[in-house]
C-alpha cells in the first residue's frame, strides 16, 4: 500500500513545478485593470423592448429592478 | 452584434426553495437535538436519540440548507456574470433532483443509525458515491457555462466557486475511501492518528470550501448586487483569494490539539490557522468597505443588514477560529460548549444570514414584484440576530466556566468537581438560554418563510429572463498587457488544476509524513485487535453516535490524567476503524473507561443512566437490551479488518462467532454472580464488551479474560 504514497509524493514534486510556473507568472504580471470587472458586474443590460419569446410580465420585472437599484 | 438568450431562473427558484425547506428542517432538528440535551427523557426512540439526530442536524444545515443555498446563489450569478445560460438545463435538473435524493437518504439513514461515525461525513459508501457523481455534473454544468461564456473575464466570484468545486472534490474522495461489508455498513480505510488526521483534514476543510469559499463568492457577487456599488477592492479580492485557498488546507490539524496526533503537525496546523486572518479579514474589511459612504442604505435596506451581521459574524468566527487554535486557549475551550458557540457563529450568522439576505434579494427579482413586506423582513433580521446573541452568549460562559470546573484543585490537590455530572450540571441554565435562542432563530425563518410565500403568490416565475450581450471575441495580443491575473482568468481549465495544486500541495505535505513515518505511531506491543464481541459493540458505538458526546482521547494535562486515567498514546489506536477521539464532552472521556466499572454498573446505567449517576443527562439505551446482537457478518467484520492490515490469524475468521459466544457468556456469567439475568445473546452484552475493552491495552492488569486473538 504504501507504492500509492510514493506516487502521492511524486505527484507533489509535479505540483511545485507547476507552483513555480505560477509564482513566474506573478512575477512577470502587470497591473491595470483591476477596477472595471468590479464595476460591469453591476450591469445586467435589459435587452430593447422587443420580445423574442414571450416571457411573463416582464415590465413587473423591470419595475422591481429599477425601484431597488434606483439609488 | 448582439446575441440574444436567456437566463434560466427555473432552476435558481427551485434551488432557492429548498434551501428554504431543508433550512426549517435541518433547523428545527437542530432544536430537538438542544432540548435532547437538558431533557433526556425527549429521547424518544432509538432513531430518535441525541446521538442519531446530532449527525442529521449537521448533514441537514451543511449539505441541505447551507449546500442548496450554494447552487442557488451559483447558477443565478453564474450566468450572469458570464452572459450566457447554464451549459445544461437537463444536467441542472440532474444536478437538482440528484442532489434532494442524497438528502432524504441522509435523512433516512441517519436516524436508522447507518454512519461511518466520522464528523459531518457520516453518510455510509452507497450515499457517498451519489454524492461524488452528483458533484461531477454540477462541475459539468458549471465548467460547460465557463467554456461557452461571452464574458472573457472571471470575476471575483467565480474563482470562489471553482475552488470550491474542486477542492471538495477531492476532500469527499479522500476521506470517503472506506471497506464496505455490507450495503448499509463500512469501515474507514484509515485507522487511528491517521484517520483522525484524514477526517479532520477533511471537517476543516468542508468549514473552508463548503462553508467559507463559496459563500464569500456570493458575497462578492450579492453584496455589491444589493448595495449597488462595486466591490471596496478588486485587487484585495485578488490577493486574498489565493491566500486563503492556500493557506486554509494545511490548518486542519488544529482540530487534534494535544490529541495523539504528532507535534509537528499540531504546530503546522497552528501556525497556518494564524496566517489565516489575513485572507480572511481581507475578506471581510473587503465585504464591509463595499458598504463605505452607502451606510445610511443598510438602515433601510434589510438585504444588506442581513449581509452586514453576516460579514461581521464572518469576521468574529475568523478571528477567534485562530485564537482557538492556540495551544493554550485550546487547552481551555477544546471538547467544550465554547467550539458548539464558535460554530454557530458561523453557521447561523455568516452562513444563515448570507442566505437569507439572498433570499430576500432573490425572490422578488425571480417572480417580477416587490417583496411583501419590508417591515416582516426588518423583524425577521431581528429575531435572527437576537436568536445568534442568546444561542452564542450563554454557550461561550457555559463551555468557559465547564472548562476551568474540569481543571480545578483544591489545596490538597484533589479535583474539585471529580464527578463529571457536577460540572454539566451546572451549565444546564445555559443549555436552556440555547434553546431559547435557537427558538427565536426558528421563529425568524418562519416569519421569512410566511414572507417569502406572500411574495411568490403576487408575483409570477420569469422562468426565463431575456438577456443580450456581444459574442466572445477571440484573443487577441492583449494577452500579453493587462493585469497579471488576466492571464490566470481567460484560462478556465488551468486554473482549475492550478487550484487543485495549490490546494493538493498544502494536504499532500502534511499527510504523506505522516503515513510514511513509522515512528510517527509508536508501535505498543501490548495493543491487541478487538475480540469479535468487542468488535461488535464498537460498531454498535458508532452505530448510536455515542461520539457526539464522549471523547476518547485524554490529553496529557494533569487534571485530565487525575480525571480519566494516562494520556492518550497514539499506538494505542491502530486498529481503529473508524477512530473515535470525538470533538466534544457533554459526558466524560470514555478512553479509560474499561475496566472502571463493573459489568453490572454498566448494565444498569445504560438502561437507565439516573439509576447509576443521578441527575445525569445521557438518554436510556433500552433498545439494546431486546436486539438480540447479529452476528451472521462477524466473519465479514473480521475478514474486512484483515483487508486493513489488522493482524488476526488466518484461521480465526472462522471461529470468530465461537470466540463471540464464548466471551458474551463470560460476561452474562459476570452479571449473573451480581444478581441480573441477562440474556447473552443481545446487543448490550457487545457493548459493554467493547466498553470494557476500551484503553486497557497499556494498563498494567490485564482486563476481563478473553480468548486470543492471534
Amino acid at each position: 500500500m504504501n507504492v500509492i504514497f510514493l506516487l502521492i509524493a511524486a505527484s507533489t514534486v509535479v505540483a511545485g513545478i507547476f507552483l513555480a510556473a505560477f509564482v513566474w507568472a506573478v512575477r512577470e504580471g502587470q497591473y491595470d485593470d483591476d477596477r472595471s470587472p468590479a464595476v460591469r458586474m453591476l450591469h445586467d443590460p435589459v435587452p430593447p423592448v422587443k420580445q423574442v419569446a414571450p416571457t411573463p410580465n416582464p415590465s413587473a420585472k423591470e419595475r422591481g429592478l429599477t425601484k431597488i437599484n434606483a439609488r | 452584434m448582439m446575441e440574444r438568450f436567456q437566463y434560466d431562473n427555473r432552476i435558481v427558484k427551485d434551488f432557492l426553495f429548498v434551501t428554504i425547506l431543508w433550512g426549517v428542517v435541518g433547523m428545527l432538528v437542530g432544536l430537538i437535538a438542544a432540548i435532547q440535551l437538558v431533557v433526556p427523557e425527549f429521547n424518544l426512540a432509538s432513531w430518535f436519540s441525541f446521538g442519531r439526530l446530532r449527525p442529521l442536524h449537521t448533514n441537514a444545515v451543511i449539505f441541505a440548507f447551507v449546500g442548496n443555498g450554494i447552487f442557488a446563489g451559483v447558477y443565478y450569478s453564474l450566468q450572469r456574470l458570464l452572459k450566457t445560460r447554464m451549459f445544461s438545463d437537463v444536467l441542472g435538473n440532474i444536478h437538482f433532483w440528484g442532489w434532494q435524493l442524497i438528502i432524504v437518504a441522509a435523512a433516512v439513514t441517519l436516524p436508522l443509525g447507518m454512519t461511518t461515525g466520522k464528523e459531518y461525513a457520516e453518510l455510509e459508501w452507497p450515499i457517498d458515491i451519489l454524492i461524488t457523481l452528483v458533484w461531477v455534473v454540477f462541475g459539468i454544468n458549471m465548467f460547460g457555462t465557463i467554456l461557452k461564456r461571452r464574458e472573457r473575464h472571471l470575476y471575483v466570484a467565480i474563482w470562489f466557486y471553482i475552488a470550491t468545486w474542486v477542492t471538495v472534490a477531492m476532500l469527499h474522495i479522500v476521506n470517503s475511501i472506506e471497506l464496505p461489508i455490507s450495503m448499509t455498513k463500512s469501515y474507514s480505510w484509515y485507522a487511528g492518528v491517521q484517520d483522525a488526521l484524514v477526517q479532520w483534514w477533511y471537517g476543516h476543510n468542508a468549514v473552508a470550501f463548503f462553508l467559507t469559499t463559496p459563500y464569500l463568492g456570493l458575497m462578492y457577487y450579492f453584496l455589491p448586487k444589493a448595495a449597488n456599488r462595486p466591490v471596496y477592492s478588486y485587487k484585495l479580492s485578488i490577493i486574498h483569494f489565493w491566500a486563503l485557498i492556500f493557506l486554509y488546507i494545511w490548518a486542519g490539524p488544529h482540530h487534534l490539539l494535544y490529541s495523539a496526533l504528532p507535534e509537528w503537525a499540531q504546530s503546522l496546523g497552528t501556525v497556518f490557522s494564524i496566517m489565516l486572518i489575513a485572507p480572511s479579514w481581507g475578506g471581510m474589511l473587503n465585504g464591509l468597505l463595499t458598504l463605505r459612504g452607502a451606510w445610511d442604505r443598510v438602515r433601510e435596506d434589510p438585504v444588506l443588514k442581513f449581509f452586514v451581521v453576516a460579514v461581521t459574524c464572518y469576521g468574529m468566527a475568523t478571528l477567534e477560529g485562530p485564537l482557538l487554535s492556540l495551544k493554550s486557549i485550546n487547552a481551555i475551550a477544546h471538547y467544550t460548549d465554547w467550539i458548539i458557540a464558535h460554530v454557530h457563529i458561523g453557521g447561523i450568522g455568516w452562513n444563515g444570514f448570507m442566505a437569507f439576505g439572498m433570499i430576500y434579494w432573490l425572490v422578488p427579482r425571480l417572480y417580477g414584484t416587490q417583496l411583501f413586506s419590508k417591515k416582516l423582513a426588518n423583524v425577521h433580521f431581528w429575531l435572527g440576530t437576537l436568536g445568534i446573541i442568546f444561542y452564542a452568549v450563554p454557550l461561550y460562559f457555559a463551555g468557559f466556566f465547564q472548562s476551568m470546573m474540569w481543571k480545578q484543585f483544591t489545596p490538597d490537590g484533589y479535583l474539585v468537581y471529580a464527578n463529571f455530572l457536577d460540572t454539566l450540571l451546572q451549565i444546564r441554565t445555559a443549555y436552556w438560554l440555547r434553546v431559547l435562542g435557537g427558538s427565536i432563530y426558528i421563529v425568524g425563518v418562519f416569519v421569512m418563510v410566511y414572507n417569502v410565500w406572500r411574495t411568490v403568490a403576487a408575483g409570477r416565475l420569469i422562468a426565463n429572463e431575456e438577456a443580450e450581450a456581444p459574442p466572445l471575441e477571440k484573443m487577441t495580443i492583449a494577452t500579453e498587457s493587462g493585469h497579471w491575473h488576466r492571464w490566470i482568468e481567460r484560462r478556465p481549465v488551468q486554473m482549475l488544476v492550478l487550484s487543485l495544486l495549490v490546494v493538493g500541495i498544502g494536504g499532500v505535505l502534511e499527510l504523506v509524513p505522516t503515513f510514511l513515518v513509522k515512528s510517527n505511531v509508536p508501535t505498543i506491543s501490548s495493543v491487541k485487535p478487538y475480540t469479535p464481541l468487542e468488535l461488535h459493540g464498537r460498531d454498535i458505538y458508532v452505530r448510536e453516535g455515542c461520539y457526539t458526546c464522549h471523547s476518547q482521547m485524554v490529553r496529557p494535562f494533569r487534571s485530565e490524567t487525575e480525571r480519566y486515567g494516562e494520556y492518550a498514546k497514539a499506538g494505542e489506536f491502530v486498529y481503529d476503524h473508524p477512530f473515535q477521539w470525538g470533538s466534544k464532552r457533554t459526558g466524560p472521556d470514555l478512553l479509560r473507561v474499561g475496566g472502571k466499572y463493573s459489568h453490572s454498573w454498566h448494565y444498569y446505567h445504560m438502561f437507565d443512566p439516573t439509576s447509576m449517576s443521578p441527575g445525569s443527562l445521557m438518554p436510556a439505551y433500552t433498545h439494546l437490551y431486546d436486539a438480540v446482537l447479529d452476528t451472521s457478518n462477524t466473519r465479514d467484520k473480521i475478514n474486512a479488518m484483515i483487508t486493513l492490515g489488522v493482524p488476526y490469524a488466518a484461521d480465526f475468521p472462522a471461529q470468530a462467532n465461537k470466540d463471540l459466544v464464548m466471551q458474551s457468556a463470560a460476561i452474562a456469567a459476570g452479571l449473573k454472580k451480581d444478581g441480573i439475568e441477562a440474556l447473552s445473546d443481545r446487543e448490550i452484552i457487545a457493548l459493554i464488551a467493547y466498553l470494557q475493552r476500551m484503553g486497557t491495552d497499556i494498563k498494567a492488569k490485564t482486563p476481563v479474560a478473553t480468548l486470543q486473538t492471534r
